[in-house]
């Protein structure tokens, strides 16, 4: 108590005027009540995490064995059917998504860092933020109307080009914040020696915000892995391994979609299996992105 | 205002001209920079002084919304000039910065060498001695020469300042400008920054903005006192100090305004 009414004091000889007696005690407790809330919602925030992931482990665990990643899906009720083709199949999509997206994404990301001003970086940039926000779907039925109908098969092509549209507006965002924080006084540096604007781009800004570059993929890699609907009108799905891109290919959100909507307790269990390692992998992606990607330069040339 | 014909001018300002937008910071500059020397361009904030020498390398058109009019000439030659390269010009005025900018993502060896290496320059014998030979121009050679390969941003920050100048020694250029390069640092460095600059004049014509007085009038031998965008005065530095024959010069001088 007397601690309390001699920093009461600091408070009023500091403040210089008059307070109410007890405006400091005040203070503190709704310091505390908001401290209080914010740490509950902190914990709130956390709960569907830990119950997913709880329930996904639990259920899922089951089901992993070596058999399950190797092999192919076998008929409702044969055991020892597995995931393999998901797997090669989600791989092979992502894989040729990200080959496509990458260049695409990280060429118009350098553009609206590097030249703001043009009208032509104003619109693209609007209609980048846009396509950033479209549902999943719609880009599914866009593909499947332009690429699937017009070959005439589903195919992972198609579901790659889904995915693509999916994580170009991604990489383009990522990459134009990670360039735009490179200090001016870096490109002004280069420019000083003689150095021209797009070998500066180039070989200075770039390279000094390419861990945010890398950052901004993968986490555009992990999101594709993780995508249903663009794949269902496109890549469709299969039992078997793809012989070639202009086939029907399976992937891993796919088989959970289709076991887990189905009546039968063998496949259901298959597709918690395949959710739990969908889960491992999308966490191998995030930390790894923590783990390889240290301090940004950008923030020590600020030393 | 320029009675000095003396040196032949290696760089002058004919009716220069510079601003942003609406705006205008350099109204008609006229002024010829000797060569092999240093000059220093003084006054109070806001008197264009930064601009006007952005405007020397043609640095100052980068920004966007910057104007630039009137003639820039370089050995006889305009630099705006529509056939000119910006880039070519660069090459040949260098310029140092108020806070040291090493490349981050880049060693102490690439740094000194990042104007010749971004440039193509790959023979590794040409790479060393020119290395070698700017890191001693810039007195930051015995420092370093065990530690080529540390990062740029691991020095002090006056070592890091030399290492920017090392940088734009490398690549030969004709005239330095420098940009209150010691305001950033502390005194002991600033000391031995300002040996380095009058180290210079012998090969290189350097200009150099600065707000403290004291610094213009230890390191140079010309001095532009610029106010609101015009060129109040010119002339040595000894003259400017002693006897300066404007009146705003005087007030300025004897720190009846800053």
């Amino acid at each position: 108590m007397v601690q309390n009414l001699e920093s009461e004091k600091v408070d009023l000889i500091i403040a210089g005027i008059s307070l109410a007696p007890g405006v400091a005690r005040r203070r503190r407790i709704v310091n505390k009540v908001m401290t209080g809330l914010v740490f509950t919602a902190v914990v709130l925030a956390m709960v569907p995490l830990v119950l997913i992931l709880g329930e996904v482990v639990l259920r899922g665990a089951p089901a992993i064995n070596l058999s399950f990643l190797t092999n192919l899906p076998r008929p409702v009720g044969v055991p020892g059917g597995g995931i393999a083709n998901a797997l090669v199949g989600s791989f092979i999509m992502v894989g040729l998504a990200t080959l496509i997206a990458v260049p695409i994404g990280v060429g118009a990301g350098i553009f609206f860092s590097e030249w703001p001003e043009s009208r032509l970086s104003i619109v693209s940039s609007f209609a980048n933020d846009v396509l950033a926000e479209f549902p999943s779907i719609v880009i599914g039925i866009f593909v499947y109307v332009v690429i699937v109908l017009s070959t005439k098969t589903f195919s992972g092509f198609a579901g790659a080009l889904a995915l693509s549209i999916i994580m170009i507006p991604i990489i383009a965002r990522t990459t134009e914040e990670s360039l735009k924080i490179v200090p001016i006084t870096l490109r002004e540096a280069s420019m000083a020696l003689g150095v021209s604007r797009w070998r500066t781009v180039i070989r200075v800004v770039i390279s000094t915000g390419k861990s945010g570059l890398a950052t901004g993929i993968l986490l555009a890699v992990a999101r594709a892995a993780g995508e249903t609907a663009p794949l269902i009108l496109t890549a469709l799905g299969s039992f078997y391994f793809p012989q070639g891109l202009f086939q029907p290919t399976a992937a891993l959100p796919l088989l959970i979609y289709t076991y887990g909507i189905s009546p039968f307790r063998d496949w259901q269990t298959q597709a918690w299996g395949a959710a739990l390692i969908l889960i491992i992998i999308m966490l191998a992606f995030n930390l790894s992105v923590k783990f390889f990607i240290g301090r940004r330069p950008a923030e020590r040339a600020e030393t | 205002m320029s009675d000095y014909q003396t040196t032949t001018s290696k760089l002058e300002t004919k009716r220069l001209k510079a601003g942003f937008g609406k705006l205008e910071v350099l109204k008609n500059v006229n002024l010829q920079i000797p060569e092999r020397s240093i000059t220093a361009i003084m006054g109070p904030s806001g008197c264009g002084k930064t601009t006007f020498i952005r405007c020397l390398n043609r640095l100052h058109e980068l920004t966007p919304g910057a104007k630039v009019e009137g003639e820039v000439i370089l050995d006889g030659a305009n630099i705006y000039s529509p056939k000119v390269d910006p880039v070519a010009i660069r090459r040949r005025i260098g310029m140092v910065f108020q806070k040291p900018n090493p490349f981050p993502t880049m060693s102490i060896y690439d740094n000194v060498l990042a104007g010749l290496k971004l440039n193509g320059v790959k023979d590794k014998k040409i790479l060393d001695e020119v290395a070698e030979r700017s890191l001693r121009m810039a007195f930051l050679w015995d420092e370093v020469k065990n530690h080529l390969k540390k990062p740029g941003t691991a020095l002090s920050g006056g070592q890091q300042q030399r290492l920017c100048i090392a940088r734009s020694l490398a690549v030969e250029p004709e005239v330095i400008l420098m940009d209150e390069p010691c305001s950033a640092l502390d005194p002991i460095a600033t000391a031995k920054i300002e040996e380095l600059i009058v180290s210079l004049k012998r090969d290189y014509t350097v200009v150099i903005v600065t707000h403290n007085m004291q610094q213009a009038a230890r390191v140079s031998d010309f001095t532009a006192f610029l106010y609101i965008g015009e060129l109040i005065e010119y002339g040595s530095t000894k003259d400017i100090f002693e006897n300066p024959k404007s009146e705003i010069t005087e007030k300025y001088i004897t720190g009846k305004f800053g």
